[in-house]
């Protein structure tokens, strides 16, 4: 098998960032703020990797939607092993409010163009926790799907996946081309080496605007407010359990 | 004296051969036509990170375990060595990153603030192979940086002698020609990874006449380990940095082929001064990373600990002893990009390079002395991270005074003849003083 293999990386805010709303209530701090690459996606592109280390892949196409610094993200999944990248153009604010049905359908329409047999994004982003993206595009393509993979093994045309699901771990079988995301317990994402840091540099990205590909990127939701979780409020003491109901009773929780 | 200056200035092969492997590295990461930046580009950014990301994962969790044992980091270099994050200096056609003192500088602080127990051996290996790098032939860069590049090895630089260290000028080991071998003997001490290493660098005495100049005398050998004769002392235990190996060595009768030389006769001090430019940078920065991880660890716990119904962190003295952590390790940390930049840009850094030194040791003794205090009792004993840190910095002072006297001598050798003699009586003065 050779696939050749298209991977997204959302560049987000660091997990490690303690995440403060604008005072204007429109959104978060993201100025000056420590982004990274999603974490779900990290172990996207090793699973990618390790593939073609294997020899089941022999190209992989890392792809990326959103501002300028969208291609530090590509340099570090070039850096682990992706062969070029593509980076989507959007700032300001159509980034904002861009969903996930507007990268599927990127995703869609560049499967299409560069011929990909694989797919494979991370489960979700931890940004906006959507996990919708890998499903909507396998729908644009019409291609089956298998998300949360905790397990990939390729075998003649198709793949065997397993599938971490509340109820336990389910093993389906899907043809190819087919679109997966990957759950936490795929893979554990390697450290980029320095010589393919340096190598990294020589790597073609490709720079697209979202007309390029036919997507309309206008706005389909607007953003009301951004708040804070409420503050924890202090609890009660009471006597004894009877008390404890009473007052849930009265709160209205019971 | 008058020598001395034309030698350095003018176009020895040696000087050529800086230059040409400078002007390499200047290529990459100069932004002259820019003019000023105080931002990584982005290579250099993700080189950082990466650092960065093995440091705090690798090397900070097991740094007490292996300054508890003394056990020398093998794990550790050998992962480092699998990522590329050693071997900096080794050109890429043997197989090294060859990348400039900058990146060098990124990597070791981060390293430091890992354990500067650990960071040691790895600099010291990079110390070990830059007169190689830069003075050796096309046999000795295949033979002995392409072994280094192929496998996890390590080697040393040994220079400093039981009778003197900052006087490089009066080693004592000799190197007597016999046919088409040099019998070395002599005995070098404080050497950082003697016990491990698989060739060492040797700086030996070549021409026996007392009047003859310091930079005419000495020559430069690659020394295998295997050698017979080369005899590797005890693992002395230092005060800190206890992962790090440090022995004295042995030479007795020791033949190394004359194939081994690097350059020729007499080329030796000039190569061993050159080296501690290339490397000077990072040996402060390791300590800038220390004085990082020391006000990192000392924040943390002033905002934890309460005393008198706030956190400490809310005391005026404690925030006045954190804004002086922070305030001086901005500035070390400038100062060590700075000089790194200039060895990149292929000019001789020795006076920023002694800089960023003397005030990164300094900078690092006071923000893990500050660290112990505001840890308080917790400070003083051996299980938290701070008793560590103040270990460590024990090392420091010693490499400071090397230092500051290789930048004097620099800035003598510069002054016109006339100015010789106050020169020397105005270092010699100032030198004593740091030298209490």
């Amino acid at each position: 098998m050779s696939l050749r293999i298209l991977v997204g990386c959302k560049r987000v805010i660091d997990y490690a960032v303690k995440i403060r709303v604008k005072p204007d209530k429109s959104g978060v701090i993201t100025e000056g703020v420590k982004h990274s690459m999603n974490p779900f996606d990290e172990i996207a592109i090793e699973e990618a990797v390790r593939m073609k280390e294997k020899k089941i892949a022999k190209e992989i196409v890392a792809f990326s939607c959103g501002p300028t610094q969208c291609q530090e993200t590509l340099r570090t999944a070039l850096a682990m092993g992706a062969d070029r990248g593509i980076h989507v153009e959007v700032s300001g604010p159509e980034y904002e409010t861009l969903q996930p049905l507007h990268i599927s359908k990127m995703l869609a329409k560049l499967a299409k163009d560069e011929q990909i047999d694989l797919i494979i994004v991370g489960k979700q982003a931890i940004d906006d926790d959507c996990n919708q993206t890998a499903q909507m595009t396998a729908a644009l393509l019409g291609w089956p799907q298998a998300t949360s993979a905790s397990k990939i093994e390729a075998k003649d045309g198709s793949l065997q996946v397993v599938r971490e699901i509340d109820g336990g771990l389910e093993t389906i079988k899907v043809k190819l081309p087919s679109v997966v995301s990957a759950d936490l317990r795929l893979n554990e994402p390697r450290y980029a080496t320095l010589p393919n840091i340096m190598k990294a540099k020589k790597k073609p990205i490709k720079k697209l605007a979202p007309k390029d590909l036919g997507i309309d990127v206008s706005p389909r939701i607007q953003v009301v407010t951004v708040e804070e979780p409420p503050v924890r409020q202090a609890g009660a003491k009471v006597e004894n359990v009877d008390a404890v109901v009473e007052k849930l009773k009265a709160l209205g929780h019971a | 004296m008058a020598h001395f200056v034309k030698s350095i200035v003018g176009p020895s092969s040696l000087h050529r051969c800086f230059m040409l492997t400078s002007r390499r590295f200047a290529s990459k990461s100069s932004q002259s036509s820019a003019g000023f930046s105080f931002e990584p580009n982005a290579e250099q950014l993700e080189i950082q990170l990466l650092a960065r990301k093995f440091a705090r994962e690798e090397i900070l969790p097991v740094a007490a375990q292996y300054d508890k044992t003394g056990e020398f980091p093998w794990d550790i270099i050998k992962k480092a060595h699998g990522l590329g994050l050693i071997n900096h200096h080794i050109p890429q056609e043997f197989g090294g990153s060859e990348i400039g003192s900058l990146e060098s500088v990124l990597i070791f602080e981060e390293f430091g603030y890992g354990c500067c127990g650990i960071a040691t051996p790895m600099d010291v290996n990079n110390l070990g192979q830059i007169p190689v790098v830069v003075a050796g032939n096309k046999e000795q860069k295949k033979k002995y940086l392409g072994r280094m590049a192929e496998e996890p090895l390590v080697c040393s630089y040994a220079v400093t002698e039981p009778g003197g260290g900052s006087d490089v000028a009066s080693l004592k080991t000799k190197a007597e020609k016999k046919g088409d071998h040099y019998v070395l003997n002599g005995q070098k001490m404080w050497i950082t990874n003697a016990g491990h290493a698989n060739w060492y660098f040797v700086l030996a005495r070549t021409n026996l006449d007392p009047k003859a100049p310091p930079h005419k005398s000495l020559t430069g050998f690659i020394v295998d380990r295997d050698t017979p004769g080369v005899i590797p002392g005890r693992k002395e235990i230092n005060m800190g940095q206890r992962a790090s190996d440090t022995r004295g060595v042995t030479f007795e009768d020791v033949l190394v082929p004359k194939e081994n030389v690097l350059i020729g006769e007499g080329a030796g001090f000039k190569i061993a001064m050159g080296a501690f430019d290339r490397t000077r940078p990072t040996v402060a920065s390791t300590s800038v990373g220390l004085a990082q991880r020391a006000l990192d660890e000392a924040t943390k716990y002033a905002m934890e600990r309460y005393t008198f119904g706030v956190p400490i962190a809310k005391h005026q003295l404690i925030m006045n002893m954190l804004a002086e952590m922070a305030i001086n390790v901005e500035v070390v940390r400038l100062a060590c990009i700075r000089a790194a930049w200039e060895s990149d840009q292929g000019r001789r850094n020795t006076y920023y390079a002694s800089i960023a030194k003397a005030m990164a040791a300094d900078v690092a003794n006071k923000c893990a002395t500050d660290a112990v205090q505001i840890f308080g009792g917790n400070g003083y004993n051996t299980d938290t991270n701070s008793a560590f840190d103040y270990c460590q910095r024990a090392f420091d002072p010693f490499l400071k005074s090397f230092l500051v006297i290789s930048g004097f001598c620099f800035l003598s050798s510069c002054l016109n003849e006339n100015f010789q003699n106050t020169a020397k009586k105005v270092s010699f003065t100032v030198l004593s003083i740091f030298k209490k």
